[in-house]
């Protein structure tokens, strides 16, 4: 199988700051690649740089086959598509959910928005009540869905994934969770998932990497992951950490770089 | 059509504060209600709003309202004391002042209207633009905006009807010329604020142009800030008008400007006050209507206040 995603030597700046160093990775597609770490690893830059929301840049991003230049076109954004980690603010608050959905259907020219909204959300599981609503009548939960829905309304082939459930709560997040587990099924989608919640990655994807410092330490299975068996120092510290409080193991940590 | 007839039924009230509503329009008037309700909880609002209904009306109706001809002269009747005939006294030229009151309302109301409808959308835009791209655009438009902030306003007004002729035309385009800086100013950093949001870099993930982002996603953040200022600021450009009017460079007589009527009545005003006197109560009303408004409207659209 030829890869969806395949990035080499993979470079990024903000300003002076060296956040991306050299990531290489590879995803087929209808794969499904993690990307865990703790806060300020580069996680999402990952993400924000192949959406060009990051423009100084160096290294070799191949999605489905053609080389992304500095700037993206409107084929790309039909191809991929993202989600953002917190619905409360990636939903336009003066925006129905309406609009929300039927802007993108009309700057892309697909026609028979109505349809096409409608169907979006069903997707999601939302019924049509919600169509007129704005963003702060719904729950987290909702908003959620509805940014999945905007995501998906432009039938791309891959979705980026945000942490999209780690500002919601738990018996939430497993919705969702079920959620995209069931629309990659469907959809054949590629999705690339960026957590810190190793369970959630673990559930998710069949590969990983484990990022610090800008930098993937060390790549492992969802298998391995789940339980483990990791080498890298940096990596066991994050099991160990996702394990739970423990004063002796807090202890014990060390900044790898 | 079916539908929005069963859904009327349990009552216009219920219909507007649906958490479900079936379309857009009524998702609208659903949010207009309730902001009309919070609004109408304001009582010195309410005064507000009531004072600048009656000067629209007063505009409207002018001529069926006012007892006397504004214009006609009439020298035997002159600077006459406020009377059953005349309920504002007369002035100079034996004019009625109450007719000429009532008539000046459309100079004041249009030249109110005018400038807002010019300045608003100009600062709006350089304003929201300046915001957006950041770099040398920002640093061009702004420093073009500080030139114009950095003038007093009624002296860079003055300046502009000297240089453009005297006449109500150009005291509005003045005064519209004074206007914009500050809104591009409230603009731009309403627009700093909302630019990195992850509803606006989701937009553009959804292919938004640059121009479809700044009207459509940053334009309706600016807006409600943007309205409260515009009407708070209606006061101080009646004053403006009334200033140039004052000074001979506003409305040219016998146009019954406010302005121009407490300048014609100065040399009288410790003998006959209510020459001068009627037109800068009238004057000191409106903008106090305005300004009692536009607080009103803070309340209900600033978006800090609540959603």
């Amino acid at each position: 199988m030829t890869a969806m995603i395949e990035i080499t030597k993979l470079n990024a700046w903000f300003d002076d700051n060296h956040v991306l160093k050299d990531i290489d990775i590879s995803i087929p597609s209808n794969g499904s690649f993690g990307l865990v770490g703790e806060s300020g690893s580069g996680k999402s830059t990952v993400l924000r740089t192949i959406t060009g929301l990051v423009d100084d840049w160096e290294g070799n991003i191949l999605v489905n086959n053609k080389e992304l230049t500095k700037k993206r076109d409107k084929t790309f954004y039909r191809l991929a598509q993202m989600v953002f980690q917190d619905p409360f603010g990636s939903l336009h608050p003066r925006h129905t959910i309406d609009r929300i959905l039927t802007e993108p259907v009309n700057i892309h020219k697909l026609g028979n928005s109505d349809a096409r909204v409608v169907e979006a959300l069903k997707q999601v599981g939302l019924d049509n009540s919600f169509r007129f609503r704005y963003p702060h009548q719904l729950s987290g939960g909702q908003r959620q869905r509805v940014a999945i829905a905007r995501a998906l309304i432009l039938e791309p082939k891959i979705l980026l994934l945000d942490e999209p459930t780690s500002a919601l709560d738990v018996s939430i997040q497993a919705e969702v969770l079920n959620l995209l587990t069931r629309l990659r099924n469907d959809l054949g989608l590629t999705y690339i998932m960026v957590s810190h919640d190793l369970a959630v990655v673990a559930h998710m994807c069949d590969d990983i990497a484990i990022m610090n410092h800008g930098r993937i330490v060390e790549r492992a299975t969802a298998g391995q992951l789940a339980d483990g068996k990791l080498e890298n120092p940096y990596s066991q510290q994050l099991f160990k950490a996702a394990g739970g409080y423990d004063r002796a193991v807090i202890d014990s940590f060390v900044d790898w770089d | 059509m079916n539908i929005s007839s069963t859904t009327e039924k349990p009552g216009l009230k219920q219909w507007l504060t649906s958490d479900t509503p079936q379309s857009r329009w009524q998702a609208k008037c659903g949010r207009a209600w309730l902001g009309w309700l919070k609004f109408t909880e304001n009582r010195l609002a309410m005064i507000g709003l009531s004072i600048v209904l009656a000067l629209i009306l007063v505009t409207i109706f002018a001529p069926l309202l006012a007892p006397y001809d504004p214009l006609a002269a009439d020298l035997t009747n002159r600077i006459q004391s406020p009377s059953a005939e005349h309920w504002f006294g007369t002035d100079q030229l034996g004019r009625d002042i109450l007719s000429r009151l009532i008539y000046g309302a459309q100079y004041t109301l249009m030249i109110v209207a005018l400038v807002v409808i010019t300045a608003a959308p100009v600062g709006l835009l350089v304003g929201t633009a300046a915001g957006f791209f950041g770099g040398w655009i920002d640093a061009t438009l702004m420093r073009i905006t500080d030139i114009f902030l950095a003038f007093p306003k009624l002296i860079l007004a003055l300046a502009f009807v000297s240089a453009l002729g005297p006449g109500i035309e150009n005291a509005v385009l003045a005064i519209a010329l004074t206007a914009w800086p500050p809104y591009a100013r409230i603009a731009r950093a309403e627009t700093i604020t909302v630019r990195r949001s992850d509803y606006i870099e989701a937009a553009r993930l959804q292919g938004v142009s640059n121009m479809g982002l700044i009207l459509g996603h940053i334009t309706p953040m600016c807006i409600s800030s943007l309205v409260v200022r515009v009407t708070l600021d209606m006061a101080g450009m009646i004053l403006i008008a009334a200033g140039l009017g004052f000074l001979g460079l506003g409305a040219q007589p016998p146009m019954p400007e406010w302005g121009a009527m407490v300048s014609e009545g100065r040399q009288f005003l410790l003998e006959q006050w209510w020459v001068s006197t009627v037109p800068g109560l009238a004057i000191f009303i409106v903008s106090l209507g305005f300004n009692l408004l536009g607080d009103g409207l803070r309340d209900v659209l600033d978006p800090r206040g609540g959603d």
